[in-house]
């Protein structure tokens, strides 16, 4: 494709390869490599190509609507996985779990984007020569055109093409001898190059987006601190060109966290609103600010964006080993099993306990009610009543094994179960069987969810899409069309006057247009002597 | 750490309930007028329009075709035997137009393939629009008393985003009908926006209330706003391209001698149809763009990344590209007409599916079931 896009429109008679094409027709057969390559760029740049590109790139869409996406989720994908162990692979190997980012997506909107260029690029250029052209010269056959009309007059020709032109508003007018000729609406094509050409720069900038920017998450217990490192995020997306040198030397303190549940009628549970005061420090030798962080209202520090994504519940616990000795005594972030009564899942793990780790699966349950079939259950989303139950296992964690270990799931392959907990509410203990040890359930913090994202490319992305719509409203909007009105004496001594009107685009409105133009001009020579036109306007 | 109960977010029920009666009465309204509507388009006498926008000189003014057959264009539409019998834009009509001055000797040549402009008029076509007028008020109604009752905009859920497409809906219309004599789609939009609202109605209704946080920002008024009065605007642009199939269809079988009945008899021509279409989609596309990018722009500052290919975002995607081609392929030869038509319809479907089928089959962040 490196060819220079001269064939588009037949006006490639100037071009150096009009030679190959014009002399030797009858071997259309043995075409030439260059040939060829004409041939596929013309097809490439045609407008078919072009809504056949369009409806793969929507079709090709849909699946990454349907099925799911690592890059949203990788845990549905896992889960995709564990349901359909036979089709799940194949669908893979089709990228259908990745579908946004791959190859044959990309080859859609990449061709897609090449056709746009080789069909811009020239226009862009055409429309350039246009716009410094004047406006055509009078055709001769007036009556031709899709609109035109005829009426004598007395006034002298002169005067009616004066009166023609004050009437011609906002036309880019051309004196011809015996006619005017008109164009206007030259910022339709304006405005379709300048949407084109912002599609291309968004895409570029979406893509060095991806390559310069970076994301990560982490859960930050209230009271806790932040650092931008690589090691404080607990799941990190660096773009290709990111260096953990890069990261911005931010750090901020969670110091307080406040929700407000709705605690009446429906939609009772529902979460009314939730925020989390900051302080930061864009760098370390930086001021202390302060933020209110909150869902719509994250923190933009350093060209970097820190979001609010979620909440939850971090019960704390002391835990005292066999030996008497304390190993453990701190936080645990828990996950929410449903939003509507964070009823939350989490384990925890103690491998300094001695004689033998010891591990924990427990359930928080915020507000706690014996539900209807005399099971513990959480009504409430806040925390009214906090309880939790714990499942205990003793035995080796694996933590040692070097296998990756999520910190919610507690690997029981080498454990044995000791036994179930009572309810605790915050202060009690329960002492492990057979003398395993302690736990104690101290009371209870909340954690935020939280992303980082820097992404350069985002001011750039939205001037490319704020300019795509503007060139979008210009070129859908603004209708171009020419009119000519020509003045002839006629042999009676009156003037004959041709009005005639082209829309380039489709339009009717255009036709009534042309009309109003040639009655006005027509009512004006009427209604005042030839010597006034033009004086007063 | 703190907790506060949101005792503040109580709901005004006197209010709550002059909405919810406000429901019922605007449903009936409407259709009240979809009845009357459907009675002009099946028992009106087809009447010339004017000139407009969308309603070229030529299809308005006393002409005598040169070409046409005069006995075969007193009662069928001119087009049909143009198309018919000549080729590119030879259905020529030289017309005297200001026929109340003798003096003047204007002539207007237009050379357009375009058949008079005629729908069906009846008195009760008339009612009708004032019936819809009325509604339209009571919508409004309902939608501001939901508003004020609950402290919020009002379109957070489901119900409310159904109760303001139709308004959208309807006020589209009620702008064809006064700017483009666009009665004639009275029945064809009133036909969706009564089922959208029976349907809102009966499965989606929800009390008024508060929503939730991620819905606490004044992007709200600006992306929803929007992409809702585009839905609207394609509603009514889908309509109309439907009736452009039947009128179309209508024509060919003209052209080929059978005779048509019944409300498909009276509609008026394709072409003008096609127009009308093709005017509410360049009205909705930038729109349905801008909605897409300020919700990006919200998406950045609420969910932390501005495009993340969520369903909702998947699917608005996808409409803008049909939609997209819709106008690329009205720039194509070979493709106007039927075709575009249906890519039009296509595009409508998108939009629907986006609206319920997303909200209720996959699980995203736009999940306000």
């Amino acid at each position: 494709m490196t060819m220079l896009p001269t064939t588009t429109g037949g006006k490639d008679s100037t071009s150096g390869g009009s030679g190959e094409s014009g002399g030797a027709e009858p071997t259309v057969a043995s075409l030439s490599a260059l040939g060829w390559a004409r041939w596929v760029w013309r097809v490439l740049t045609s407008m078919r190509t072009a809504l056949i590109l369009l409806f793969l790139l929507a079709v090709g869409a849909i699946p990454g609507s349907v099925l799911p996406q690592r890059r949203v989720s990788t845990e549905q994908v896992q889960n995709y996985f564990l349901d359909h162990p036979d089709t799940a692979p194949w669908l893979d190997r089709l990228y259908l779990f990745d579908v946004y980012s791959s190859p044959w997506y990309a080859a859609i909107y990449l061709l897609l984007f090449v056709s746009l260029t080789g069909c811009v690029v020239p226009r862009a250029a055409a429309h350039y020569r246009a716009m410094r052209a004047r406006p055509p010269r009078t055709p001769r056959h007036l009556s031709r055109m899709p609109y035109s009309a005829r009426f004598t007059t007395s006034a002298a020709p002169e005067a009616v093409l004066a009166q023609a032109r004050t009437l011609l508003k906002g036309y880019r007018t051309e004196a011809d001898t015996d006619a005017v000729s008109a164009e206007t609406g030259y910022l339709r094509e304006t405005g379709n190059v300048v949407f084109h050409f912002a599609l291309l720069a968004l895409l570029i900038a979406l893509g060095a987006g991806a390559f310069l920017g970076y994301r990560g998450n982490m859960l930050v217990v209230e009271g806790d601190g932040f650092a931008n490192t690589l090691p404080s995020y607990d799941t990190f997306f660096p773009g290709h060109a990111v260096d953990e040198g890069d990261l911005q030397p931010f750090s901020f303190t969670v110091e307080d966290f406040r929700a407000s549940y709705i605690d009446e009628g429906d939609l009772s549970g529902q979460a009314d609103s939730y925020s989390a005061d900051l302080t930061y420090k864009a760098a370390p030798e930086a001021d202390e600010q302060t933020h209110e962080l909150a869902v719509n209202h994250p923190l933009s520090v350093d060209g970097a964006q820190v979001y609010l994504l979620g909440h939850g519940y971090a019960p704390e616990f002391q835990v005292a080993d066999a030996n008497g000795d304390v190993v453990f005594d701190q936080p645990v972030p828990f996950i929410a099993r449903e939003e509507a009564t964070f009823t939350s899942d989490g384990v925890v793990k103690v491998p300094d306990a001695s004689p033998e780790q010891l591990g924990f699966s427990a359930v928080f349950l915020p507000s706690a009610t014996e539900g209807a079939d005399g099971e513990l259950v959480s009504d409430f989303p806040d925390a009214r009543d906090p309880v939790v139950t714990l499942t205990a296992y003793t035995g080796d964690l694996g933590m040692d094994s070097g296998r990756s270990q999520s910190v919610y799931q507690l690997d029981t392959g080498d454990m044995a179960e000791v036994g179930d907990s009572p309810q605790l509410s915050p202060g009690d203990s329960w002492e492990l069987p057979d003398g395993a040890g302690t736990i104690t359930f101290t009371g209870y913090s909340e954690y935020i969810s939280m992303q980082v994202n820097s992404d350069p490319a985002r001011l750039p992305a939205l001037l490319a899409a704020s300019a795509a719509v503007l060139g979008l409203l210009a070129t859908l909007l603004v209708r171009p069309r020419r009119v000519w009105v020509r003045a002839k004496t006629q042999d009676d001594g009156r003037t004959v006057v041709e009005v005639a009107g082209l829309v380039k685009t489709e339009g009717a409105g255009a036709t009534t247009e042309f009309h109003r133009l040639a009655m006005t001009l027509r009512d004006r020579l009427r209604d005042r002597p030839a010597t006034d036109t033009g004086t007063k306007e | 750490m703190e907790h506060v109960l949101a005792a503040d977010a109580a709901v005004d029920q006197n209010l709550a309930s002059i909405s919810d009666g406000l429901i019922i009465a605007m449903i009936v309204a409407y259709a009240i007028a979809l009845f009357l509507f459907a009675i002009e388009a099946a028992y009106g006498r087809r009447e010339k329009l004017k000139a407009d926008r969308l309603v070229p000189v030529a299809a308005t003014a006393e002409s005598v075709p040169e070409t046409a057959d005069t006995a075969a264009a007193a009662d069928v539409p001119v087009g049909a035997a143009d198309g018919a019998s000549t080729g590119g834009y030879s259905a020529h009509s030289s017309t005297r137009i200001d026929l109340d001055d003798p003096d003047d000797d204007l002539t207007v040549s237009v050379r357009y393939r375009e058949p008079e402009a005629r729908a069906s008029r009846h008195v009760l076509g008339a009612v009708a629009l004032g019936v819809t007028i009325v509604a339209f008020v009571l919508n409004i109604a309902q939608i501001t008393t939901r508003g004020i009752a609950a402290d919020r905009w009002p379109w957070g859920n489901m119900f409310e985003f159904v109760v303001a497409i139709c308004l959208c809906a309807v006020a589209a219309f009620l702008f064809a009908a006064i700017r483009y004599q666009a009665r004639y789609l009275g029945t064809f939009v009133l036909v969706p926006v009564v089922l959208l609202l029976g349907i809102a109605a009966k499965w989606l209704y929800s009390e008024a209330g508060p929503v939730i946080p991620a819905l606490h920002s004044y992007w709200i008024a600006i992306h929803v706003s929007a992409a809702i009065i585009a839905t609207g605007g394609f509603i009514v642009s889908g309509s109309a391209g439907i009736t452009y199939l039947v009128a179309h269809r209508t024509e060919l079988k003209r052209a080929a001698g059978e005779t048509v009945a019944g409300i498909a008899a009276k509609l008026p021509s394709s072409a003008l149809l096609d127009r009308v279409s093709h005017r509410f989609i360049v009205f909705a596309f930038p729109l349905w763009t801008f909605a897409i990018i300020a919700g990006a722009v919200w998406a950045d500052e609420a969910w932390g990344r501005f495009w993340g290919w969520d369903p909702k975002e998947v699917w608005s995607f996808i409409t803008w590209v049909v939609y997209a081609a819709y106008l690329h392929a009205r720039a194509t030869a070979g493709w106007k007409g039927t075709k575009t038509t249906w890519i039009g319809l296509v595009g409508l479907a998108c939009l629907l599916f986006n609206f319920f089928g997303v909200n209720y089959l996959f699980s995203g962040l736009h999940s306000y079931a």
